[in-house]
């Protein structure tokens, strides 16, 4: 499986995407920087975790309009899988690739610590290593996490089954609607998620959990 | 031509930050404040000199950029 990992201004966990991606593909995602407009011919892009820009105006807002942003659009457009990580989630919003926005936690406090979530929907190409209603430990690290969508694009997102994971009842970290930790776009391809599974992949982390975000796209591939 | 955007939260969308400005409020003793919402402005100096054209390309660049509109409101006051 070949990946890529875009970096933007005010990225710092490219290096734990690269990481992950390298241990369970088995080969180096190649690296894009965010004002190169073409991206090469891969099977997954991850947007990585950080402070794109420094969060200025929005956190996300400007990176989601870089040159590498519109290819990131295009390829998705023609079913490139697509991860975005806590402020890659956030790019993803912005850029509108997936509904909904993140907004500052409801207690106002920068968190980072580890949560439990469930995988509400296991038949996506992000979660089908994992088992229904699954619960996996992840960390978390953000400040703006607070999923909120308009009451019919929620509806929409349920009735699709495009919740991927919830946070784990009474576990919610930040005030999201509905408990929503990560979220699909309506074709499946694009995942969006403020929790951190390539910081879970190897027994020095303490944990497992994370990879199998990883080992369902290479699976959904092999399908 | 300089122009200010407001932009502000729509109303129902929780605004944690304009709750706590409203508890330091309180809690400096002053009464009766009843609600506090936190926005943003952004000054602009356009070489345009047509108010109108002004108005509408400042209204694209909130769509495109300056707001998102899923849980921001703006206004455009065209300053001369």
């Amino acid at each position: 499986m070949r990946s890529a990992v875009v970096v933007f201004p005010g990225s710092n966990r490219e290096r734990d995407a690269i990481r992950a991606l390298t241990s369970i593909t088995g080969e180096a995602p190649a690296v894009v920087w965010h004002q190169d407009s073409t991206l090469p011919d891969v099977d997954l892009i991850v947007l990585p975790g950080g402070f794109s820009y420094g969060d200025y105006l929005r956190c996300g807002a400007i990176a989601a309009r870089s040159p590498a942003m519109q290819d990131v659009a295009r390829k998705a457009a023609a079913g490139v899988r697509v991860l975005g990580v806590c402020n890659g989630f956030q790019i993803l919003t912005e850029a509108g690739l997936l509904p909904g926005v993140l907004m500052r936690n409801a207690h106002l406090r920068f968190i980072c610590k580890e949560v439990k979530l469930k995988v509400a929907n296991p038949d996506t190409d992000f979660t089908r290593a994992y088992g229904t209603e699954q619960i996996i430990r992840c960390p978390v690290a953000h400040h703006d996490g607070n999923f909120f969508a308009d009451a019919e694009t929620l509806a929409r997102i349920e009735g699709e089954g495009r919740v991927a994971f919830r946070y784990a009842e009474g576990t919610n970290p930040n005030g999201s609607i509905n408990d929503i930790a990560g979220v699909l776009n309506d074709r499946g391809n694009v995942l969006g998620m403020m929790p951190h599974p390539e910081n879970l992949i190897e027994a020095l982390h303490g944990g497992l959990d994370g990879r199998g975000v990883f080992e369902s796209v290479v699976k959904s591939l092999a399908a | 031509m300089k122009a200010r955007v407001i932009i502000t939260l729509k109303s129902g969308v929780l605004d944690p930050q304009g709750q706590a400005i409203e508890g330091a409020l309180k809690g400096l003793g002053f009464g009766g404040v009843e609600g506090a919402r936190q926005g943003k402005v952004i000054d602009l100096t356009l070489a345009e000199t047509d108010a109108d054209a002004a108005r509408a390309t400042i209204a694209a660049m909130c769509d495109k950029l300056l707001a998102n509109t899923v849980i921001e409101n703006y206004t455009i006051d065209i300053l001369g």
